[in-house]
């Protein structure tokens, strides 16, 4: 392909696919353990160990940058888990004022540097919506490596992650060491978030996380499948979003690879086989006719023997959508017994049943009353 | 020599959460081979018992010993079933993987199931009458069929002692028929079983032997001995009522 000649596109999209499948697959046992916030506190608390590796350092080199951003991460989890352990306030409020509180602080340390006359800082705010064009070969070669380890510890302790995550204290009574599992989890899922800083950036790197995730879920029921497909997804969605935002110009890479992302996250929830509303609709309507037509047919014969002698006594529409399941497509179920010359319609909008109707209807009770003493 | 004359052995064993005690004291033996049900009203430590017993909730002061070991050591040799409704059962995997899941303690850190432990899952499948689901999604199973699945788990574990947290709560009669056959077929082979059980009128069918708690343990020991109005009174308070009479007229008490 003539676009992928060009070297820095090449390096661009190596590692937005790294980021993409490493948060992908981690954010898959994230997402099963219900931790998907966990992924948003990460990434919005690296942003101050950015500011303060800068700040101590002058240097923007991949390695010690990552450090500082994982520090941070590490630290708002310790912080999350220390207030949840000493006081009566909930995990997600902990989640939350650790995520507002170390944002906050990085937003104020990236103003005060800003300010400062120097040039090396320069380019260091696109850490918050990401900037796949200003990676660097020595950057992706990091990336590349720390998503490797992750994948790896994810393949090597397969059996005991998925433990943690569907069966944690069956874990335990195995003689696990759960808690030193979870410990390693989180800092697996701070490294998948710490690879994305730089392209995605803190504000959006959360949705690498979750999103890829939800998507996958929809399609399978396999969990190997599914951390596979949201590798996959994850992958799929930094490579298309960076290249595009290299390609136009001034389009941020970080919103552009999540919309690039919602895109396929809507598509599954909408088309996924069996779990997809697509699905679900389909099989609804298919049912429907066949299902709908009897039971109408006697309500309307139960409301017309409430008038005796008055066989043409119509019924409105509203009466028999009160007495019918929510969503049966009633006009139709009416539109078919008029043509059978079961129903007839009263004046413009009552219905009544026919004599044939009748005797049909009469028929059916009978029917039933034989199979069901 | 071990002694392997007492399954279990609790000792002195408390529980507190935020400093509010939830088991005082409690001191529980379990001879190999017994049938035990735990019994108390709402809140009174059931479940704790058995998962800080199994080392899952912390405990400020108690000891645990299986077969004469101390607990660390004798781990292995008990199989625990979680409460069915503790788990998230809208998971991406099927039947057999969560029973071969019992086989992960044997496999060690690193080493994959094979066919020989998807066999003994098949195995402990058919004990519980499930091999038909084994290909199932958990996520389409009913509550006692997940009840079972945990169950051949369990089986799958091949322990000399199974402890369950509620096996019996909210499942259909033929799985409750079902599990308890299972147990009866344990007690059999010699296996020792600690339930945790909230249905008064069917301690003297399904079990041997009985421990009453209410955050202490008020008796325990054999079901005719033990279970008697005037015990049921002292663990549940005044609330038995029928439910008392009824297990006092069945155990002839």
């Amino acid at each position: 392909m003539e676009l992928f000649g060009d070297y820095t596109l090449r390096v661009v999209a190596l590692g937005s696919g790294v980021l993409g499948a490493a948060a992908g697959a981690l954010g898959s046992f994230a997402y099963l353990r219900r931790q998907s916030l966990v992924g948003d506190a990460l990434s919005h608390a690296a942003l101050p160990g950015i500011a303060l590796v800068f700040l101590l350092t002058g240097s923007k080199a991949p390695l010690p940058i990552m450090l500082g951003a994982a520090l941070a991460g590490w630290t708002a989890t310790l912080a999350v888990r220390l207030v949840v352990r000493r006081s009566r306030v909930p995990y997600d409020s902990a989640l939350g004022m650790a995520l507002a509180v170390f944002f906050g602080f990085g937003l104020v340390l990236l103003t005060a540097i800003q300010k400062r006359p120097d040039a090396a800082q320069a380019g260091l705010e696109s850490f918050l919506f990401g900037q796949a064009a200003s990676l660097l070969r020595e950057d992706v070669v990091v990336m590349s490596l720390l998503g490797a380890a992750c994948l790896v510890a994810l393949a090597v302790l397969w059996k005991e992650f998925k433990l943690l995550s569907f069966d944690s204290e069956f874990g335990s009574s195995l003689g696990r060491p759960m808690r030193r599992l979870d410990g390693l989890f989180t800092l697996l899922l701070v490294v998948a978030v710490v690879i994305g800083l730089r392209t995605v950036g803190v504000v959006l790197m959360s949705a690498m996380v979750v999103a890829p995730a939800a998507a996958a879920r929809q399609l399978t029921n396999r969990l190997a499948t599914m951390v596979g497909l949201a590798a996959g997804i994850g992958a799929f969605s930094g490579v298309t979003g960076a290249v595009l935002s290299s390609v136009v110009p001034r389009l941020p890479t970080g919103p552009t690879i999540v919309l690039v992302l919602s895109t396929v996250v809507v598509l599954s929830l909408v088309a996924a086989p069996r779990r997809g509303l697509l699905w679900r609709w389909i099989r609804l309507g298919r049912l429907q006719p066949a299902a709908a037509l009897d039971p109408v047919l006697m309500h309307l014969y139960a409301l017309s023997q409430q008038h005796p002698g008055e066989p043409d006594h119509g019924h409105p529409l509203a009466v028999l959508r009160t007495m019918s399941p929510a969503g049966a497509d009633l006009d139709r179920a009416l539109a078919d017994l008029e043509q059978r010359g079961l129903v007839h319609t009263v004046g413009d909008t009552l219905w009544a049943p026919t004599p044939i109707g009748r005797r049909e209807a009469e028929k059916i009770l009978d029917d039933s009353d034989e199979v069901s003493p | 020599m071990q002694d392997r004359r007492f399954a279990l052995e609790v000792e002195d064993l408390t529980v507190a959460y935020s400093d509010q005690p939830v088991l005082w004291d409690i001191d529980l033996t379990v001879p190999a081979g017994d049938k035990m049900a735990i019994v108390g009203p709402n809140g009174a430590g059931k479940s704790t018992l058995i998962k800080a017993a199994m080392g899952l909730v912390p405990s400020v002061a108690g000891e645990v010993r299986v077969f004469g070991r101390p607990f660390a050591k004798g781990r292995g040799e008990i199989a625990y079933v979680p409460q069915r409704s503790s788990l998230e059962w809208d998971f991406p995997t099927d039947v057999l993987d969560v029973v071969t899941m019992g086989t992960y303690g044997s496999l060690g850190w690193f080493r994959r199931p094979g066919a020989a432990e998807r066999r003994r899952a098949q195995a402990a499948l058919e004990v519980v009458a499930m091999e038909a689901f084994e290909r199932r999604p958990i996520a389409q199973l009913s509550g006692g069929q997940q009840q079972r699945v945990l169950l051949a788990r369990a089986l799958v574990q091949e322990a000399p002692i199974l402890m369950l947290d509620e096996p019996f709560q909210g499942v259909d009669a033929p799985t409750e028929r079902a599990i308890a056959a299972v147990l009866d077929r344990l007690s059999d082979e010699g296996k020792t079983v600690i339930v945790v059980h909230h249905d008064l009128q069917t301690v003297p069918e399904y079990f041997d032997s009985v421990l009453l708690l209410n955050v202490r343990a008020i008796e325990s020991g054999p079901v005719a001995d033990v279970f008697t109005e005037d015990n049921l009174r002292l663990t549940f308070g005044g609330r038995v009522g029928v439910l008392a009479q009824l297990a006092a007229a069945e155990t002839g008490g």
